[in-house]
């Protein structure tokens, strides 16, 4: 290895008095080479993100602050020059991306002005020229029509497209180094794909270092020359990325790759004759943009479901997956009657559910249950979990008194304390949280649970115990489930069947084993083959059991 | 309840306004202890200053004690503030928690009912709803309750329309909770905190409407208050200054008291502020 690009050197950010932890990074080592691709991976709260951003000088100052240590730059330590040195080094030498483009792009300035801004503030040159290089970057970065998204505002861009002129500004300096903070982390599999193979092809063409945060393990395997891990703020083990991928040797590092879950589906198993849920037809188009007392006319259609035909058996679990604006979270939603939908058929046991007006339906909710995304958004904060957990019990008669002792014994199926009877949703992690969702879920003992991206907002330790759960429940207690996902690898360990959806239809449905093995559908091989890490096998799961 | 004390007690200003505020109640509390007698009574030589003549502020020029009318002000001043931003409160959390619970048309006809109400200065149409009814302590509140509701309305629709779609709601419409439940059980415990802040600082506007009515001699005639002391000794200003000085101060003290108070809460009780300190 040559010298390295940046130096960081027993770095130790300290969080302010009274935090969980005195030092956000602690004794943190990592050496970026040129032209190499340095992957951070860790959990949230870990301190990857804080360490990219002490680097930028960008820490949430007075709080937040580096206490010791050395970042050093070209010969030059980043704890010690002055702000305005910084400010120069900032977008010529050293430039970031971020996770969400939008929320890093001036939503009132058009993306031609941002990236004439960095050239202006950085360089002389003429107005014609900079025009000239701006277009060439957009060029660079793949996207259609240059001139055009020149012109255009950042609403005006899909989440791809925005990331792609992210990065165009940031390589627009030819920066020696590139920090790219979760960049993908908010994007579709497929537009992940190919922001990833961007990134790796204008690495390779401006020589640049990338210090690249991610929290996914098959991101790593697609891009990382170097590896660093890191948990609760220390650096836990470093080294090349085959290394660490195939022969991790710290234990944190061996069960984070261990809890990465296997495209290899799972092996089948039997499937039962009996359907509990039938979709038929399903179609439903949200309309909005009416104004002052709907008299005004619709602007807006969003078809979300066309022609949607499902087939959940007994025992078994059917995953939909798709990407954002596929539609499938719209079908969880009418099948557990949040939305209407518009037609179709929703057979439960036989009996349509779909024409029922809410009374009717009040006897067959109890019947089909959902398991909410975000753990953060689905508990009332205002309420202990006791009663949260029972609240459904109670409103179908159930005494208070069984319902308590119910809610207990359901705390002890989903793994936590029984103290956690009496607490508040706010004392509780993310993970935990997830738990108390499904406890809630299954009390009303349903037939069918519908879980719409239950794991996708956790770590992906805590990720794998969930699935675990969930798995061990339906066996259990002999559910059906029909599980939301985007995330294949995920889909590949739970889903006895599948289905592909796509613009609202589905496009695929099958095995799941099937589907993995002889993809029908063109848009199913895409998104398999867009998959992070897809050739990467974990070293566990790749040994024979 | 201690750690909430805690954060307000940060604000200094804040437990300042707790403080005056506390006074003024106490005053409010005893008036019938220390002046027994109707505050409209003649209590002695007319246009008497502070101090003089048995009167701890002064008399009026019928001879009434101003003491004695503020004592017995403060009652009615904190009694129709209280009630009326009770009733405006409670009229506003309905008219927004339907409105941002339901949306649609129902929201349609509410929100512009609401915006025809905000069109009118809200001074004036209290002054014209008391004038229509006949001034007495009832028609005053009604008026001041039905001047300050739309702006709790708007703010409960926010929240409302903020909190309908987070996944807890949601959790409770699939075990089938019916509609008022959620809103009452569910949801609105969820935006109590800005709608105690809000009510806090509608007291203090509501203080200072009925001192506006009483003032302009649309007060209840039987009842002393200190918008009506200040209307009755405004033409001796420059000769009994302490007639319309003292109630004036009062007003002052005890709308300020609120607002510090109203704002100590905010910072108290908004999670998002509270990092400001």
């Amino acid at each position: 290895m040559t010298a390295p690009l940046l130096d960081i050197r027993n770095l130790h950010v300290a969080l302010p008095e009274g935090s969980q932890r005195p030092y956000a990074v602690e004794d943190a080592s990592m050496r970026l080479g040129e032209n190499e691709i340095l992957c951070v991976v860790g959990e949230s709260g870990s301190g990857k993100s804080l360490t990219a951003r002490a680097v930028m000088g960008l820490l949430p100052a007075p709080h937040v602050r580096v206490e010791k240590g050395a970042i050093e730059f070209a010969g030059e330590d980043l704890t010690q020059v002055s702000q305005a040195r910084l400010r120069d080094i900032r977008g010529s030498d050293i430039s970031m991306i971020f996770q969400e483009p939008m929320t890093a792009l001036n939503p009132v300035m058009t993306i031609g002005r941002q990236i004439d801004e960095v050239f202006r503030f950085h360089v002389r040159m003429s107005g014609r020229e900079r025009r000239e290089r701006a277009l060439q970057l957009l060029a660079d970065v793949h996207l259609p029509d240059p001139a055009q998204i020149m012109g255009a505002y950042p609403h005006e861009l899909s989440g791809g497209q925005r990331q792609r002129a992210m990065i165009a500004m940031a390589l627009a300096l030819d920066p020696k180094i590139l920090i790219a903070d979760e960049p993908t982390t908010a994007l579709d599999v497929t537009t992940q794909a190919q922001i990833l193979k961007l990134v790796k092809e204008m690495q390779a063409a401006h020589n640049t270092g990338v210090l690249f945060i991610t929290h996914d393990f098959g991101v790593v395997a697609d891009i990382a020359d170097q590896v660093v891990v890191m948990q609760g703020g220390r650096v836990v083990e470093a080294g090349p990325a085959g290394q660490i991928l195939n022969h991790p040797e710290h234990d944190y590092t061996k069960a984070l790759i261990a809890s990465v879950p296997s495209l290899s589906p799972r092996p089948a198993r039997p499937r039962a004759e009996e359907a509990v849920l039938r979709i038929e037809d399903l179609n439903k188009v949200y309309r909005g943009g009416r104004s002052f007392f709907g008299l005004g006319k619709e602007t807006r259609t969003v078809t979300a479901a066309v022609d949607v035909n499902l087939d959940l058996r007994r025992g078994e679990t059917l995953g939909i997956v798709g990407e954002s604006g596929s539609g499938k979270s719209t079908v969880a939603r009418c099948i557990v009657r949040l939305t209407d939908a518009d037609s179709g058929r929703i057979l439960l046991d036989g009996e349509d559910l779909r024409p029922l007006g809410r009374s009717a339906l009040r006897a067959y909710r109890s019947k089909i249950q959902m398991v909410f995304q975000d753990p953060f958004a689905s508990l009332n904060p205002r309420r202990r979990v006791g009663s949260i957990i029972a609240q459904g019990m109670r409103l179908q008669g159930t005494s208070a008194e069984t319902a308590r002792e119910k809610a207990r014994s359901l705390l002890e199926i989903v793994g936590l304390d029984e103290r956690a009877f009496n607490r508040f949703p706010h004392e509780f992690s993310g993970g935990q949280r997830q738990r108390i969702g499904i406890a809630r879920a299954l009390a009303l003992d349903p037939e069918v649970l519908v879980a719409d991206e239950p794991v996708s907002a956790l770590d992906v330790s805590i990720q794998a115990q969930i699935l675990l759960l969930l798995d061990e429940i339906r066996e259990r207690m002999n559910l059906s489930m029909v599980f939301i996902t985007h995330d294949l690898r995920v889909a590949a360990q739970v889903c006895d069947q599948l289905a592909v959806m796509r613009h609202g239809r589905v496009v695929e449905a099958g095995p799941t084993a099937a589907i993995f093995a002889d993809p029908q559908d063109p848009y199913t091989r895409d998104l398999l083959g867009a998959v992070p890490g897809k050739d990467w096998h974990p070293p566990q799961a790749a040994e024979p059991a | 309840m201690l750690a909430f004390w805690n954060r307000f007690r940060r604000n200094r200003s804040a437990v300042l306004g707790l403080g005056i505020l506390t006074v003024i109640l106490i005053i409010a509390a005893t008036a019938n202890l220390f002046y027994p007698e109707d505050p409209f009574s003649l209590a002695g030589r007319a246009m008497s200053p502070p101090g003089e003549n048995g009167f701890l502020l002064g008399s009026d020029s019928l001879g009434r004690d101003v003491a004695a009318g503020i004592a017995h002000g403060a009652k009615t001043s904190l009694l129709i503030g209280l009630v009326a931003t009770l009733v405006a409160v409670f009229i506003g959390a309905i008219m927004g928690a339907f409105a941002g619970y339901y949306g649609g048309w129902i929201d349609d006809i509410l929100m512009r009912t609401t915006e025809m109400f905000q069109t009118i200065p809200s001074f004036v149409f209290a002054i014209l709803l008391v004038a229509i009814m006949k001034p007495s302590i009832e028609s005053i509140i009604v008026a001041i309750a039905v001047v300050s509701w739309p702006g709790v309305a708007r703010l409960v629709r926010g929240e409302f329309l903020a909190l309908r779609n987070r996944e807890f709601v949601q959790a409770c419409q699939t075990v089938g909770m019916s509609d008022l439940r959620i809103m009452l059980g569910e949801i609105l415990p969820n935006c109590l905190s800005p709608i105690i802040v809000i009510g806090s600082l509608m007291v203090a506007t509501a203080i200072l409407i009925e001192s506006g009515l009483a003032f302009l001699g649309l007060g209840d005639p039987n009842i002393m208050s200190w918008g009506f002391q200040i209307g009755a000794g405004r033409t001796l200003l420059r000769s009994a200054w302490w007639v319309c000085a003292f109630p004036g101060i009062a007003i002052l003290l005890t709308v300020l008291a609120i607002n510090l108070v109203g704002e100590g809460l905010n910072d108290a009780l908004n999670p998002r502020l509270r990092e400001r300190q």
